[in-house]
């Protein structure tokens, strides 16, 4: 008897062989889906309803059917939130993964020690509250920072600035810490998927004549397609959701420079009072999330 | 495989740059956590600590995120367990659809139930309490929780529990003699990820304890960099303050979390 085989009949069958009732499982599953019912789902749908409304947070709303969503479309803050989310994507997620094969495939290839050292340092940024890791990156990027004494001390006085508070750099510098929390995670996923190549195929590309950089696209590449989906997933999704760093570190300016869909959600519903359209952001939000998830993994499927 | 010497060297010059760009935030803010405060000769500054502490309010943030962390740890897991349990070893009408439901809760950010959990619960008087911090924290917990558990019971030998019929053991007791047992590894990665959730979890403490008495250790530290900008001493020591408990966890649990992480979340 296997679990969850399909074939035999289930009004005939105990659901398992210690369970005789119909309805024990869902006894089991009642109070877990009490909990994630009234928490999650009920809040997720309460959402898409205030969504339709104007309400300042008391008092009487107003039903404005889709007209929150539409007042988006021509939003400059939101629009400026979703073109942030995309350049994050870019420090959270490209950059990570491209670092991430490269360094692991090189790692591959050479037997190193103190593998275990290396690793707890590099997946350490992972474990660190962000509210930490911005008080920590502040610091790093502030006028007497360690970034400016280092550009300082090569003589690039020229380049120091608070890279926090220039609207040139602040955006930057809000995804370079991006980049430095999910380089460790993305370089082990890879780390991990390649360990499950068969070193009898590089050997056999290596009698082929096939130099590094042809061994990499030819068999390394192709082998970690799952583990890059998976990996541009969360961190796509570590991007979209990029509010405790910024909250942190810049309030989403100077002006509107580094605000994201997630520090809107915050802004308009707790400190402008715009609940309807806060609401709106958030469903935005949550759409896109599972669009990237579902879409991300179709294509990752399709290739494989 | 043989690698030439050159190779070699590249590999640990990679490494160690790499290390360093990981290590060097960290350094720089254990660095400044014992510097001199404003005013003060340089030299080691242990006392920040001790000033942060007491400034920084930071016994009692710690102590309201102890809270939370038991209270969500404690009921995800269990909850997760039983859930896990139908979901991995019975047989029902409508278990995949019930299934991809707690997935879907995996994916749902807390951005998006965070509004109407605060007005909702505002209007039932239960904000600045406990379950408003904790309660949306189970939640999440559980989608993850019920996930992660599942295939931990859907990999144990079928044969477990038929033993356990034999032997005339009922439902719950097969569950908590031989499928926990059985799964303390499992359990213990999703014990340490869940705290370390709930230990850096943000938003969800900012929004739910607007009157600040039940302000997390993270939240501490967020109201601290707001009144003492300039003491960047005494802010790094709370920093490190609040890093701690998740950083110690990690050293000794590593291999959890990596392994949590690594198969857990990214499926």
């Amino acid at each position: 008897m296997t679990p969850g085989s399909t074939g035999q009949r289930l009004r005939h069958q105990r659901p398992s062989a210690v369970a005789r009732g119909r309805g024990t499982p869902y006894l089991f599953l009642l109070p877990a889906f009490l909990v994630y019912g009234a928490f999650a789902l009920y809040p997720l749908g309460r959402a898409a309803q205030f969504s339709l409304y104007e309400w300042k947070g008391f008092g009487s709303s107003t039903f404005v059917g889709l007209g929150n969503y539409l007042d988006l479309a021509g939003d400059a803050d939101f629009r400026r939130a979703i073109g942030n989310a995309l350049m994050l994507i870019v420090f959270y997620s490209i950059i990570p993964l491209v670092v991430g094969l490269i360094l692991a495939a090189i790692l591959r290839r050479g037997q190193v020690r103190g593998m275990g050292f290396f690793r707890t340092v590099i997946f350490l940024p992972q474990v660190i509250a962000l509210v930490v890791v911005a008080v920590a990156w502040r610091q790093i990027y502030s006028p007497h920072g360690l970034l400016n004494d280092v550009l300082r001390g090569v003589g690039l006085d020229a380049l120091t600035r608070g890279w926090l508070g220039d609207p040139g750099t602040a955006l930057a510098a809000v995804g370079f810490i991006g980049t430095w929390v999910e380089m460790g995670l993305v370089m082990l996923l890879m780390l991990s998927g390649m360990s499950r190549i068969p070193a009898e195929q590089f050997e056999a590309a290596r009698l082929d004549g096939a130099g590094a950089v042809r061994e990499f696209f030819a068999i390394t590449l192709p082998a970690v397609r799952g583990e890059i989906t998976v990996a541009l997933v969360l961190t796509i999704i570590a991007a979209l959701k990029t509010f405790d760093l910024v909250y942190m570190t810049t309030s989403g300016g100077p002006g509107n420079s580094t605000t994201v869909p997630s520090f809107e959600v915050y802004f308009r519903a707790f400190e402008l009072r715009e609940v309807g359209s806060a609401s709106a952001v958030a469903i935005v939000l949550t759409v896109l999330i599972f669009a990237i998830n579902v879409g991300v993994s179709r294509i990752g499927e399709r290739e494989s | 495989m043989r690698v030439s010497r050159a190779e070699t060297t590249l590999n640990y010059v990679l490494l160690l740059g790499f290390a360093a760009f990981a290590l060097a935030p960290v350094l720089t803010i254990l660095a400044t956590s014992v510097s001199a405060p404003l005013g003060q000769n340089g030299g080691l500054h242990l006392e920040n600590f001790a000033k942060a502490w007491t400034v920084g309010g930071f016994g009692t943030s710690l102590g309201n995120s102890a809270v939370v962390a038991v209270i969500v740890v404690s009921l995800a897991t269990v909850l997760s367990i039983l859930a896990g349990y139908a979901f991995g070893t019975m047989r029902f009408r409508g278990s995949t659809v019930l299934f991809y439901l707690f997935l879907l809760g995996m994916m749902i950010p807390a951005e998006a139930t965070i509004i109407p959990l605060f007005f909702d619960l505002r209007a039932l008087g239960l904000t600045d309490t406990y379950i408003a911090i904790a309660m949306p924290q189970v939640a999440q917990s559980i989608a993850f929780g019920t996930f992660w558990l599942r295939s931990q019971f859907r990999a144990l030998p079928v044969s477990l529990l038929e033993a356990a019929a034999l032997d005339g053991a009922g439902p719950l007791q097969a569950l908590t003699r031989i499928l926990v047992p059985a799964s303390r590894p499992a359990i213990v990665t999703m014990l340490v990820l869940v705290f370390m959730w709930t230990w850096n979890e943000f938003l969800i403490a900012l929004v739910m304890a607007p009157g600040g008495r039940l302000r997390t250790a993270p939240l501490g530290l967020a109201t601290f960099q707001g009144q003492y900008t300039s003491e960047t001493a005494l802010l790094a020591a709370g920093a490190v303050i609040v890093a701690l408990p998740t950083v110690i966890l990690f050293l000794f649990l590593q291999r959890h979390f990596i392994r949590g992480m690594l198969e857990g979340v990214a499926k």
